[in-house]
């Protein structure tokens, strides 16, 4: 439509916008890509190209019973997140006045607070003497103190805790985005509530609950902070595995590989969840 | 017949407030779950004892100011402070200048390019702390202001970005053409008509990427040397070995900062939305 | 590409209007005026000046915007102001101008108020006001009156155009609407698909169109497409099929190109076609099946088809009387003068 001497209805020129982009463009090439394709690139270049360091991992039964628990604990983690957050979502979409206020305060406050923050909440709830310990004692339901820091319940439980309002949201946006009237349109024609629910409101929220799923595994199995605060070393997950190989053992090759199959796998499930994860999809207006 | 329809009625209607008791109690409970655990650290940072205790017997400030007066303790806050305030400000310029380039520049490659800016969300936070760490330090910036604002600031300029591209968006190209038309280059045209329209989004990026900095535990762990700590990274490892309030102080304190920047954020965006009207006709 | 091939002479202090449907070229061409597209080829001049790769911002030129584009978070007198805060005037005498361009806009007294808290019609003046407020030689419209209802639109033509004359200033205005355009213009250029298709007064263009689309688009038509069996005095009988007969003047754009044989479209407007009486029948009258009959308060439309199916209106005026008596088949008819024969077929 427009020449090439110059740009149209007021955009900017080719020239402008490289010129725009190149400080961020610079800032993420070297403070990212760069420092990532150096670590990557430590596991599959050692004197040459070797895949000796994938090997070694897929060799290890340990690997694998780490990236097992992993999985697992993030599976979980989605399980219980959808099931305590659905409710509190339906609750935060259909709530109005204060309370909706109350709610969605609920939700987004524990977001805004560092995950450093909360996980080291969790600490403080299940240590020895910590309050779960106290109280039970107190109630003289347990006379010794139980080991709850450092399990693999306690780290499942408290990135669930973290990780609730991911789950939440999504599905709150796609609640909101649905017709009250459909539900009423339901039961007009003779559904009970809970099937006018089951048949209308929670097929149409399915993009939302994908979402908030892939959201919350995508972030569990990167998950760094609370496995080490809460988890410890019996509980070794991805993240604290990859941390481990470099703090203490300084073997940057496997960690490279570690943190190369953790990215692979996080980029694929993006890629391949592209279009669930897109916002239009989530707010309902594809 | 009819005295049937009636009890069944309310029996029915009993059926429903007992329901809807129920939900209202289980929502009340998850509620509770999502925000008690984090408010208790907040009543156990005022206690007199040297150790944690659930409720505390008498209060006192005296963590508190233990922790300003601990010059470990203080030199990690300075160095936050100086960390957030400089990457709040990088990343605020760097952010900008790319969220305007890609709601206003030509390109074909856009949904490449946005996907490019946001790459630093996908990437899980351990594996470009590590990632980090190797690479400042070989060019010998590890452990120092410089790699960790440059950090930071990639951190937060996808937040930036998409703060202040969403209010670009919503003011109306016209304006600036109007500008250009009446006399104004292209710099003023920006500088004098869109610049003030999108300032509250800016600001907000600005407080985004000070929060995002301020709260970063897990890229600070690698990259924090032994005089350049950040108070999370203090927090961090102290949570294993100080058992005394003063570490309930400093995450009550981390909390308040949290929560009045995003108190902030909030109510920067109501005043957006009431004058909504005002970003371009 | 939106513009194709287009030469335009616009007259100093003439009102000329760029007319046509949209992706016809016109908002296009006027940017390119502005500065804000650059043509592939070709010079654009304005009063000698050669502007055509002259940057938006130094060209001088007026321009009022669509939807105003009044900056919101400044005053109206700060709006009003910006050009001249541009030009480095100073400060007492960018008040001064100012004022008289509110007080020509009749906006004297709004200098504090911002855009949010006038009218769409005050917003639009102050629009004009900024747009006229440094004198340029030429001023720019894109379609300014779209937004605002029917009575208000109205009440700004007969303001623009009253403006215009007191600055002397020359206007280049885009519209979609017919009826703006004929009130509003010395001239009217009427484009389609990227090129102009014909430029005259308004009433050139309505009386003596030079292509089936111009005919269709300026004003309502019946079109008749046909085969030319007989041309004769400028006269052209075409055969439109089902027996149906039609005479027309041929069109001056067709006149080198019609030869008989040939496929062409008869266009005659509704307010040319009388009805006949019953039993007062002559020559070269049509029968036409009465379908709807739409009451307008002026006038009433009569819509249906000929006998070979083609639609076909008739506009009678109230104040006239109406011949019908709710027959069925109407005997209509026109004179061939008032109908115009343009070379090939079918709807544009």
């Amino acid at each position: 439509m427009s020449a090439p001497s110059g740009p149209s209805g007021g955009r900017l020129s080719r020239g402008t916008t490289i010129l725009l982009l190149s400080p961020v463009l610079a800032l993420l090439g070297f403070s990212l890509f760069w420092p990532v394709a150096n670590l990557v690139g430590r596991s599959f270049f050692d004197e040459g190209f070797t895949l000796e360091h994938y090997r070694f991992v897929y060799e290890q039964p340990l690997y694998w019973r780490v990236f097992g628990r992993t999985f697992w604990i993030s599976v979980w983690c989605c399980v219980l997140a959808l099931l305590i957050g659905y409710p509190v979502a339906y609750a935060m979409a259909r709530t109005t006045g204060w309370r909706g206020v109350v709610v969605a305060a609920c939700v987004l406050v524990p977001l805004w607070i560092s995950i450093l923050v909360r996980s080291y909440a969790w600490i403080f709830l299940l240590q020895r003497n910590g309050v779960v310990n106290d109280v039970l004692r107190d109630l003289g339901i347990i006379e010794r103190p139980l080991r709850l820091l450092y399990t693999e319940g306690a780290v499942l439980l408290a990135m669930t805790h973290v990780l609730l309002p991911f789950m939440i949201l999504p599905i709150y946006a796609t609640l909101r985005g649905i017709p009250r009237d459909l539900e009423k349109a339901a039961r007009n024609l003779g559904a009970g509530p809970f099937r006018a629910f089951w048949t209308v409101t929670l097929p149409l929220s399915l993009p939302g609950v994908s979402a908030g799923v892939l959201f919350v595994f995508i972030l569990a199995i990167g998950f760094y902070i609370t496995p080490a605060l809460v988890g410890g070393p019996r509980t070794l997950m991805i993240g604290t595995l990859i941390a481990q190989q470099v703090t203490e053992l300084l073997n940057w090759r496997v960690a490279g590989a570690v943190s190369m199959i953790l990215l692979a796998i996080t980029l694929v499930i993006t890629i391949v969840f592209q279009r669930a994860l897109s916002i239009e999809k989530i707010s309902g207006n594809a | 017949m009819h005295s049937a329809g009636v009890n069944g009625a309310a029996r029915g209607l009993v059926l429903t407030r007992v329901k809807r008791v129920a939900g209202v109690a289980l929502i009340v409970v998850i509620l509770t779950f999502l925000v008690a655990p984090i408010f208790i650290v907040v009543p156990v940072s005022f206690g007199s004892e040297r150790f944690l205790q659930f409720p505390p017997k008498d209060l006192t400030w005296r963590w508190y100011a233990e922790f300003f007066r601990d010059p470990e303790w203080r030199a990690a806050t300075i160095f936050s402070l100086q960390v957030a305030t400089l990457t709040a400000l990088s990343a605020t310029v760097v952010g900008t200048l790319a969220a305007v380039a890609l709601v206003r520049g030509v390109h074909r490659a856009r949904r490449a390019l946005t996907a490019l800016m946001l790459s630093p969300i996908i990437v899980p936070n351990i594996v470009l702390g590590v990632a980090l760490y190797l690479s400042f330090a070989q060019v010998g910036i590890s452990g120092s202001l410089t790699g960790f604002v440059l950090a930071h600031t990639a951190l937060s300029v996808p937040f930036v970005i998409l703060t202040v591209s969403a209010a670009l968006h919503r003011v109306d190209p016209s304006l600036e053409l109007a500008a250009i038309n009446l006399g104004a280059n292209r710099f003023d045209a920006f500088r004098l008509i869109t610049l003030p329209l999108i300032a509250p989004a800016v600001l907000v990026g600005a407080l985004f990427a000070f929060l995002i900095s301020f709260d970063e535990a897990v890229i600070s762990f690698f990259l924090s040397g032994v005089g350049t700590k950040t108070l999370p990274r203090k927090l961090f490892e102290n949570t294993d070995f100080d058992i005394s309030p003063l570490i309930p102080a400093v995450a009550t304190i981390l909390m308040s900062v949290s929560l009045v920047l995003m108190g902030a954020i909030q109510w920067i965006n109501r005043m957006r939305s009431r004058s909504g009207a005002s970003e371009g006709a | 590409m939106a513009v194709r091939d287009v030469s335009l002479q616009v007259r100093a202090g003439e009102f000329l209007s760029l007319l046509g449907p949209s992706g016809s070229g016109k908002t296009t061409l006027l940017m390119m005026i502005a500065g804000f597209e650059f043509p592939d080829g070709g010079r654009i001049d304005v009063g000698g000046r050669d502007i055509t790769r002259l940057e938006p911002n130094l060209r001088d030129i007026g321009m009022v915007f669509q939807r105003y584009a009044l900056f919101p978070h400044m005053t109206v007198s700060e709006n009003v102001g910006f050009p001249l805060r541009m030009r480095r005037l100073p400060r007492a005498e960018i008040k001064r101008q100012v004022s008289e361009a509110l007080a020509m806009v009749r906006l004297s007294g709004f200098e504090n108020r911002r855009p949010d808290q006038l009218s769409g019609g005050q917003q639009q003046r102050v629009a004009l006001a900024r747009a006229t407020v440094f004198h340029p030689p030429l001023i720019l419209m894109d379609e300014p009156l779209g937004a605002l209802d029917k009575k208000l639109r109205d009440q700004m033509q007969i303001e623009i155009k009253s403006l215009q004359r007191k600055l002397g200033a020359t206007v280049i205005y885009v519209t979609h609407d017919q009826q703006e355009a004929l009130a509003m213009s010395d001239r009217v250029a009427v484009m389609n698909h990227g090129v102009i298709e014909q430029l005259s007064t308004p009433r050139d263009l309505y009386n003596e169109p030079e292509s089936i689309f111009v005919a269709d688009f300026v004003g309502d038509t019946n079109l008749v497409p046909g085969k030319v069996v007989a041309l004769e005095n400028e006269i052209a009988t075409l055969d439109a099929g089902s027996g149906l007969t039609v005479r027309g003047r041929v069109s001056h754009a067709s006149a080198a190109t019609l030869s008989v044989g040939q496929a062409a479209t008869l266009s005659v407007r509704p307010e040319h076609v009388r009805l006949l009486d019953r039993g007062a029948v002559p020559d070269g009258a049509l029968s036409m099946k009465r379908e709807q009959e739409i009451y307008t308060g002026e006038n009433v439309a009569i819509v249906g088809a000929l006998a070979n199916g083609a639609g076909f209106r008739v506009h009678q005026a109230v104040a006239a009387g109406t011949v019908t008596h709710g027959e069925e088949w109407l005997d209509v008819v026109w004179a061939p003068g008032d109908a115009r024969v343009f070379a090939g077929g079918g709807t544009p």
